[in-house]
């Protein structure tokens, strides 16, 4: 299946707006051939036709649409408030369904086996129940109430702490975790996955993140999300069937694996489903 | 020793690896290289004009050249890491680390296309980076059967540093290393050195931390 279907109509990440050239870069949205570049100073994108595709700037990133988007591009409201920084980390290329890469930002389990000692580390390896939903009045998945013992959960963090999680997919293969700021207790810290799909196999992922942390170079910021993303991305690439299966019965979900379960469902309530396989009844 | 350092990069890890293992201190600089391209700014040209790092700066010395850092860190440090001190085995350890460089050219370059969107032929690379990786598949297992874990003889040696990272990282770029069981020993015998450090995209070796509880009964008893 290579059907766009119905993500055709939503916005995507095609690149860092600080790296726009006027000369641009040529990459790929679903299969299709498109140039993002700079006019006038304005960003802007162009389809295999040459035909003008629509454009945002916003998060540091350029986004754009093969369809006609119904709504804007989702807001972070946090992101807005004065004092954080803004970290462009940018692009990764990941040999893996752009739906996989979503999924993985969203599991927790994972921490202690593949951020060890950082995100998470033996034995502390029990996700606590926590809350999923599916809201409707704004259309999106939501995880509260995670929690989780982290060594070393920031940039920021001295030592060991239990870290408070929100999870939001707030797009097709966006999305935004909220979690405890070590340095600003009663305040997010705000991580964000923008993935690009390249194809149903292959994306480019921008990471992003809006912080309060005062001290911290901004290079130091930029490699401690880099380096917890690059020790994903190997078990990304490995994950079997590449396509995301969106009907029970190919994978066994556990109790920690309740947001995954909520994201799969959600994209087939939309027929979402480039980068994903749907099992035959 | 300052090290102008990059998480990602695996010629900086080469360094960070040996210091560790020797129990070095470095004085880490973190250098944007991506998204930033920090190594191309003025203030790093000024330093190393190649614009490649790791750059090693110590009383004056600027090393711009891994396998020439992982040289000075043993020399200054731990001299067993350079090898036996015989012309042969002097001279094995020299063939090693430049094969190391036809390693960060290949694989390394093919990792970089793969992941970080740089400039390559892609198929070339990896052609380069397999006829690398069969030669050292043929080498390690020539020396398992002298009965020789490492490179450059019984013991690890810098040409062992130099040559781990971009094999260990050979998958990111799109090669498998199912096909090379020698390597994969050899992986193994590095990663459980005592004082080992990962990077992003080696993991340590989990399955070797002390087991949780009592041996079971039935495997004590085939032990015994």
């Amino acid at each position: 299946m290579s059907e766009t279907g119905a993500m055709r109509d939503h916005w995507y990440p095609v690149g860092m707006t600080k790296q726009l050239t006027e000369a641009g870069r040529d990459t790929l949205l679903m299969g299709e051939p498109i140039r993002v570049f700079r006019d006038g100073g304005q960003p802007q994108v162009s389809d295999g036709a040459g035909r003008a595709l629509p454009v945002i700037d916003r998060f540091g990133h350029v986004w754009t649409s093969l369809g006609t988007p119904a709504k804007d591009l989702f807001t972070i409201p946090e992101a807005d408030q004065p004092g954080r920084r803004l970290v462009d980390v940018g692009v990764c290329r990941v040999r893996c369904s752009p739906l996989r890469a979503v999924e993985n930002f969203l599991d927790i389990a994972h921490f202690p086996f593949v951020h060890t000692d950082i995100l998470g580390s033996e034995p502390h390896t029990e996700v606590e129940r926590y809350e999923v939903e599916i809201r409707d009045d704004v259309d999106e998945v939501w995880a509260t109430k995670v929690k989780f013992f982290q060594p070393q959960a920031a940039k920021s963090a001295e030592g060991g702490i239990t870290t408070d999680y929100m999870y939001r997919v707030c797009a097709p293969t966006c999305s935004v975790l909220y979690k405890t700021c070590p340095p600003k207790p009663g305040e997010w810290d705000v991580i964000a996955l923008f993935v690009q799909p390249l194809t149903e196999t292959l994306c480019d992922v921008w990471p992003w993140m809006a912080l309060y942390d005062d001290d911290a170079e901004m290079t130091d910021l930029i490699h401690f999300q880099q380096m917890i993303f690059v020790q994903d991305r190997s078990v990304l690439e490995n994950q079997l069937p590449a396509l995301l299966p969106l009907d029970p019965g190919m994978e066994i979900p556990t109790r920690a694996d309740m947001t995954s379960i909520a994201y799969r469902r959600w994209l087939k309530r939309h027929g979402f489903t480039y980068g994903a396989q749907l099992v035959a009844a | 020793m300052i090290l102008y350092d990059y998480i990602l990069s695996p010629s900086c890890y080469r360094v960070r690896l040996m210091a560790a293992l020797i129990g070095r201190r470095l004085d880490l600089r973190p250098v944007d290289f991506h998204p930033g391209q920090e190594h191309l700014s003025e203030p790093m040209l000024a330093l190393n004009p190649a614009g490649t790092i790791p750059v090693l700066q110590d009383d004056g010395l600027v090393l711009t050249e891994s396998t020439a850092i992982l040289t000075y860190l043993a020399a200054h440090d731990a001299p067993a890491w350079l090898g036996e001190d015989t012309p042969a085995m002097r001279a094995r350890v020299a063939q090693w680390l430049a094969f190391a460089q036809r390693l960060t050219d290949s694989a390394g370059a093919a990792r970089a296309h793969d992941m970080l969107l740089a400039e390559g032929e892609i198929a070339a690379l990896r052609g380069q980076a397999t006829q690398a990786l069969r030669e050292l598949e043929a080498a390690l297992s020539a020396a398992r059967r002298r009965g020789e874990g490492f490179l450059a003889g019984n013991r690890p040696t810098i040409a062992d540093i130099a040559c781990f990272p971009h094999v260990a990282l050979a998958p990111d770029g799109g090669l498998p290393l199912d096909p090379y069981p020698s390597i994969r020993l050899w992986m193994r015998a590095i990663r459980a050195l005592d004082g080992f450090i990962e990077m992003p995209g080696i993991h340590r070796l989990h399955e070797l931390k002390p087991e949780p509880g009592p041996m079971p009964e039935v495997i004590r008893k085939e032990k015994a």
